[in-house]
């Protein structure tokens, strides 16, 4: 079965430096990829519910490995563990680092005590409306260090170019 | 009308709009991921994958005669360094070098380095028979074949199997010269 094997001996690729993360990629690479990945996973559910949490799946292996990967180049290995310390990193450092600029706005909600929103203009353009929205929710989860009931982080943007 | 100079890849790379090589690495390792739990055979992720990148190679190389003005190659020797100077550096921001041609000039390697897709990959023993960069092989397969060039694709080294580079054997298998119903000059 896949997965069950142990890892190899670790002298690789954990021993190699870890990169400044300015290297790039083009945009379109990155859609052709982002496609694929929406259209592989439409042939393997029958309606849009399953393929949100396919897509959210998707995401949150890529965002519990980005925190890693920014946490260790650009904090030094502290992560934060208070709530408004975590979400103020994803929205600066985070999105910077995946979009290349800081995020639009951080605001508190205010019909529950524990709502967020990062509002985000013309988020990448190219993604899918269906696919990108859960993939960004999924970022959240991991970096929930602590226990708390019922946090909502919402993602509001407003897709201001259509595709 | 006035010749149009082909541009090269560093200058493409400089135009068009780019994302941070970790998101595309972090996302392509998602969908590895993904088709290893849905498929398990590691076969069928190798096919799945390639089949992947024929669907990309097809719309990509309209983007890329598009952006790189590149004039029809006159052999494939051209088209070899052309992919690798300049169609690689255009999406993926690494170039390749061409090597081990064969004596007719239809098979030759392309050695990629640098290679964006793998950053913090390993293989686990359970899936040795994993062509991680298949998607690849795809994408030059499509591509070629959208001007008219149908060819097999290999991996020759892969250095997430312990070799020390990428190697991937393009061999041009036929040319199928399109037919025109009329002169396209006047």
């Amino acid at each position: 079965m896949i997965g069950a094997g142990k890892m190899k001996q670790y002298a690789n690729v954990l021993d190699k430096p870890l990169s400044k993360g300015r290297q790039e990629v083009s945009l379109s690479a990155f859609a052709y990829l982002f496609s694929e990945l929406v259209q592989y996973n439409q042939t393997q559910v029958d309606n849009i519910g399953d393929l949100e949490r396919r897509l959210e799946d998707a995401g949150y292996a890529v965002g519990a490995r980005v925190l890693e990967l920014l946490c260790h180049r650009e904090k030094g290995n502290r992560r934060e563990t208070r709530l408004l310390g975590i979400l103020s990193f994803i929205h600066s450092t985070v999105w910077k680092v995946l979009f290349g600029k800081v995020a639009d706005s951080l605001e508190k909600g205010t019909e529950h005590e524990d709502e967020y929103m990062i509002s985000e203009k013309e988020l990448l353009g190219v993604l899918d409306n269906a696919g990108f929205p859960a993939v960004v929710t999924a970022h959240f989860v991991p970096v929930e260090g602590q226990q708390r009931p019922r946090t909502t982080i919402l993602i509001k943007y407003y897709e201001e170019k259509q595709d | 009308m006035a010749p149009v100079v082909p541009r090269s890849g560093d200058a493409i790379f400089a135009n068009v709009e780019r994302v941070n090589s970790e998101l595309f690495t972090l996302t392509y390792g998602a969908i590895v991921r993904q088709l290893l739990t849905d498929l398990e055979e590691v076969e069928e992720v190798n096919k799945q994958l390639d089949q992947m990148g024929y669907n990309i190679g097809i719309r990509l190389i309209d983007e890329f005669l598009a952006k790189s003005n590149v004039t029809r190659c006159v052999d494939f020797r051209e088209t070899a360094e052309v992919i690798a100077k300049v169609g690689f550096k255009m999406f993926l921001g690494v170039t390749a070098s061409v090597t081990n041609w064969d004596a007719e000039g239809t098979c030759c390697s392309l050695i990629l380095d640098d290679n964006p897709l793998v950053d913090f990959v390993e293989l686990p023993d359970t899936c040795q028979g994993l062509y991680y960069c298949n998607i690849l092989s795809g994408v030059v397969r499509g591509a070629l074949e959208m001007v008219s060039m149908k060819t097999e694709i290999t991996w020759i080294r892969d250095m997430l199997r312990g070799d020390d580079a990428f190697e991937l054997q393009v061999k041009l298998l036929k040319q199928v010269p399109e037919e025109y119903p009329y002169k396209d000059d006047e």
